[in-house]
């Protein structure tokens, strides 16, 4: 056990480390605090955070499957579809002839099952026929953007608005209307955040999650049914991104198929920053929903101060490469160094040594 | 000035600190010309640390490392090796998807004007292994090769090097025994041209075979120095852990009426139309050499690889269709083999390791009962005896006896009524491995059937009431608790190794 003074010592530094995410929110709130009067007003903020929210939920989808040791980058084609058969559905199916409108609850619910849906392929894909998850879900990145491009020829549905007549109006609502001055997006956030965060936390799925992600075999001979598992991680995250599918048409009022391209890369990032790690294990939902909002914050605040689009995207890619150096920085750290031979960052080293 | 015996590599009180933590407290270590030097000492003792230091891989705090009389210092492994020194770490360190001979070679190859000598390369590695009498073609895959055969190769690099001074962190922990006296003839025909070894083992009567000087480390400090012929094993023992070395004996008194696990001619992966049962109360040693099929068997009863035919019952019942979960349920499970990889969740604490077999077992509603949690895992750090701040004390903070001990009493905490434990000592020192004998006696006496494996005699002349002898599969012999270890030995197909 480290003795208690070297605790002292390093409080400051592993404080500041472990905060990171936290902190680089407050940096970006303050900087563009200072560079534009309008950031920092609450309805700025409340705008920004519906964009959150949209990365926030996908982020959270995601990070239940890079606990799992694995990667879904088919939750961009996946909201995009999402919104793709939302809007189909707003504008009526025909059956026997006759165009029927379901209600909006029914939209959301078949939605949510699609999505849901998918999750379970790419969760099978991976579990029963150990594909590798990036090279599963890159087949089905591709396979759901091209179904979500053909069922609208490539086109945006541009009204969701429903019709009274029709009795299915209020799609909207998720994406404009406010309770309590909060968005409903923002809302929807905060109980898909909540509901991830007790489920990783108080339950035992939960805890297979964690101990499947950070050592398969262990944890096979314990006893966890990590194949289960590791279906139903897809499964969630797929859940996640149709739901972000309905907040952000709802938020736009139209869907179009090519929505929410190289979103899967965002919600990547998202889980990063807020410091989990990508071989499993490590990471939780307060992480993942800082790192959301750092991206969000710092993007949308870029765009107020007026900085170029291009140089948004340079301003990320700074930020998570920043972010996963400080995660190796920590997770290095916290290896036993006293006995390198249990531990898996000493074999360069001993290759080194003999090679 | 090259006589045999003089000192050419030596540490002048090196001391190496992490933190506020001193992992070595001012050793002095001397290595002599052609001569084997072994390094006793529990887990934790620092001898790894030393090793690390004398071959580059870190930096003493203080002290100086002494080389033909000069003060050195390495800053890489790359330099110590420049100066002639070597070492075999524990841990393998091959590529699994290179041959042999790339392996040989990795980060040294061999140039011509163009590319890579291959021919050359591949000649040299054939000198090696013909040296080391072990027939393996250059263009093998490590892969394809038994873990004792990719030691050899492990060893085969060092060699390569032309090291003037060897170091052997546990070269023989994957070796069979006839490996091991191959090893051997190797290590005394480089002592013999110079070559200087250190060698480190918890194999102690091994390691006394081979070697010229005895040096005990402990905390962090020599606690003993001495030349073969002055000491034996009680000798290291009693310096190594300071009391006396006794792995205990059959428990007296148990019930042992009722068959707790029958095997009935169980065929799988290995393992060869076996038969076995163990009864409630009882401990039964199963002993062989690596690839006997020990493991092979204890992972089909436990349900992580299928058996092709046969039945395993649990009290009677058949379990051989269920999954390992559900075993878990009816009251078997294992501890696996290899703690690092198929024991612990190196993410998790100490306390979520304890409680990850049983975790279903204090769910309230739907959820985790926290302060069930706790109860457990305080029990289970009580029970096992572990040594820890805490359950939430990182799971790597821990020496490699008081995580096999989380390992078992992870198990014992599902309330088990047979328990398979394939090579429980494996890695952990002589102190920790007497207090899990112990262990498992005590929950023998109380009912718990106990079926654990082994490649040291010694430790199947303990606690067991009956040793079990695997050959290619099958039972080769079973004796009772008074047998010798020749016996054992010969009927495992081990020569006796002088």
């Amino acid at each position: 056990m480290k003795p208690p003074d070297r605790d002292r010592q390093m409080n400051v530094g592993k404080l500041i480390l472990e905060g990171r995410a936290f902190l680089a929110l407050l940096v970006v709130i303050v900087v563009f605090s200072l560079l534009s009067p309008n950031y920092f007003s609450v309805s700025n903020l409340l705008t920004m955070s519906s964009h959150v929210a949209v990365y926030a939920v996908l982020a959270i989808g995601m990070l239940l499957v890079i606990l799992n040791g694995g990667i879904d980058l088919s939750v961009g084609s996946t909201l995009g579809l999402s919104g793709v058969i939302a809007g189909a559905l707003m504008q009526g199916v025909p059956v026997f002839g006759v165009r029927l409108f379901p209600s909006v609850w029914v939209v959301v619910i078949v939605t949510c099952a699609v999505g849901a849906l998918i999750g379970l392929l790419n969760g099978v894909l991976v579990a029963r026929f150990r594909v590798a998850s990036f090279v599963a879900t890159l087949g089905t990145l591709y396979v759901v953007r091209g179904i979500g491009l053909l069922m609208t020829d490539g086109l945006t549905y541009n009204d969701l608005g429903g019709d009274p007549a029709l009795g299915n109006t209020g799609f909207d609502w998720l994406g404009f209307n406010k309770l309590l001055g909060i968005p409903i997006g923002v809302l929807v956030m905060i109980v898909v955040a909540a509901v991830a965060s007790v489920l990783l936390s108080r339950t035992v799925f939960g805890r297979w999650l964690y101990s499947a992600g950070g050592n398969e075999r262990a944890a096979e001979l314990s006893g966890v049914p990590v194949k289960k598992v590791k279906v139903w991680v897809y499964v969630v995250s797929g859940l996640c991104a149709a739901v972000a599918g309905l907040i952000l048409s709802s938020e736009l009022t139209s869907a179009g198929p090519t929505a929410g391209t190289s979103y899967e890369l965002t919600a990547i990032a998202a889980v990063v920053i807020g410091g989990a790690a990508l071989t499993g294990g490590r990471g939780n939902v307060r992480g993942t929903m800082l790192g959301a909002f750092v991206i969000g914050f710092l993007s949308d605040g870029l765009v107020i101060v007026g900085v170029s689009a291009y140089w948004q995207t340079v301003f990320t890619g700074a930020v998570i490469v920043l972010a996963v150096l400080l995660n190796a920085v920590q997770y290095g750290r916290k290896r036993p160094r006293k006995k390198p031979a249990d531990t898996p960052t000493d074999t360069p080293k001993t290759l080194a040594s003999v090679a | 000035m090259n006589s045999a015996g003089e000192v050419v590599l030596s540490a002048r009180q090196v001391v190496k600190t992490y933190g506020s933590t001193r992992a070595l407290k001012g050793v002095d270590f001397d290595i002599h010309r052609g001569q084997v030097t072994t390094l006793f000492g529990e887990n934790g003792a620092g001898k790894s640390t030393l090793m690390k230091i004398l071959s580059g891989v870190e930096s003493p705090t203080g002290g100086e490392i002494v080389l033909h009389g000069e003060p050195v210092r390495f800053d890489s492994t790359v330099a110590a090796r420049e100066k002639g020194i070597s070492i075999i770490h524990q841990e393998l360190s091959l590529a699994p998807n290179l041959s042999v001979r790339d392996n040989i070679f990795m980060g040294r190859e061999l140039r011509t004007r163009t590319g890579v000598d291959f021919a050359e390369e591949a000649r040299q590695t054939r000198a090696l292994m013909t040296e080391l009498q072990e027939d393996i073609d250059p263009s093998t895959l490590v892969a394809d090769l038994r873990l004792g055969q990719q030691q050899i190769v492990e060893i085969a690099r060092a060699l390569s090097v032309n090291a003037q001074i060897l170091i052997m962190d546990e070269p023989t922990s994957a070796l069979s025994a006839a490996e091991v006296e191959v090893l051997f003839k190797v290590i005394h025909d480089l002592t013999a041209r110079g070559v200087s070894i250190v060698y480190i083992s918890h194999h102690l009567e091994e390691a006394l075979q081979v070697t010229d000087h005895a040096v005990v480390l402990r905390d962090g400090a020599i606690a003993a120095t001495a030349e073969r012929s002055e000491i034996d094993l009680e000798w290291i023992v009693r310096r190594m852990v300071g009391a006396g070395f006794d792995l205990g004996e059959p428990p007296a008194g148990s019930q042992q009426d009722q068959v707790a696990l029958s095997i009935e001619n169980v065929v799988a992966d290995g393992v060869d139309d076996l038969s076995l049962q163990v009864r409630a109360g009882e401990i039964v040693c199963l002993y062989g050499l690596m690839g006997a099929g020990r493991t092979e068997l204890l992972e089909a009863v436990a349900g992580r690889v299928p058996i092709e035919s046969g039945t395993i019952r649990l009290a009677g019942q058949d379990v051989s269709g269920l999954t390992i979960a559900e075993r878990i349920d009816r009251g078997l499970g294992l501890v696996p083999e290899d703690r690092q990889r198929d024991g612990l969740v190196q993410t998790m604490t100490v306390g979520r390791n304890l409680s990850l077999a049983s975790i279903e077992s204090f769910v309230r509603g739907a959820f985790l009962s926290r302060g069930a949690e706790r109860r457990l895992v305080d029990g289970a750090i009580h029970d096992v005896r572990v040594k820890t701040a805490g359950g939430d004390a990182a799971i790597g903070s821990l020496s490699g006896g008081n995580q096999q001990k989380v390992v078992i009493g992870k198990i014992l905490a599902t309330g088990p009524d047979v328990i398979l434990l394939d090579e429980p000592s494996r890695g952990i020192d002589v102190g920790a491995k007497g207090e899990v004998f112990r262990l498992l006696a005590e929950r023998a006496k109380a009912g718990l059937a106990v079926l654990y494996s082994t490649s040291e005699v010694g430790e199947c002349l303990s606690i067991a009431h009956r040793i079990v002898v695997m050959r290619r599969g099958r039972i080769a012999a079973e004796f009772d608790a008074g047998v010798t270890k020749e016996t054992i030995m010969a009927a495992s197909g081990e020569a006796v190794v002088a």
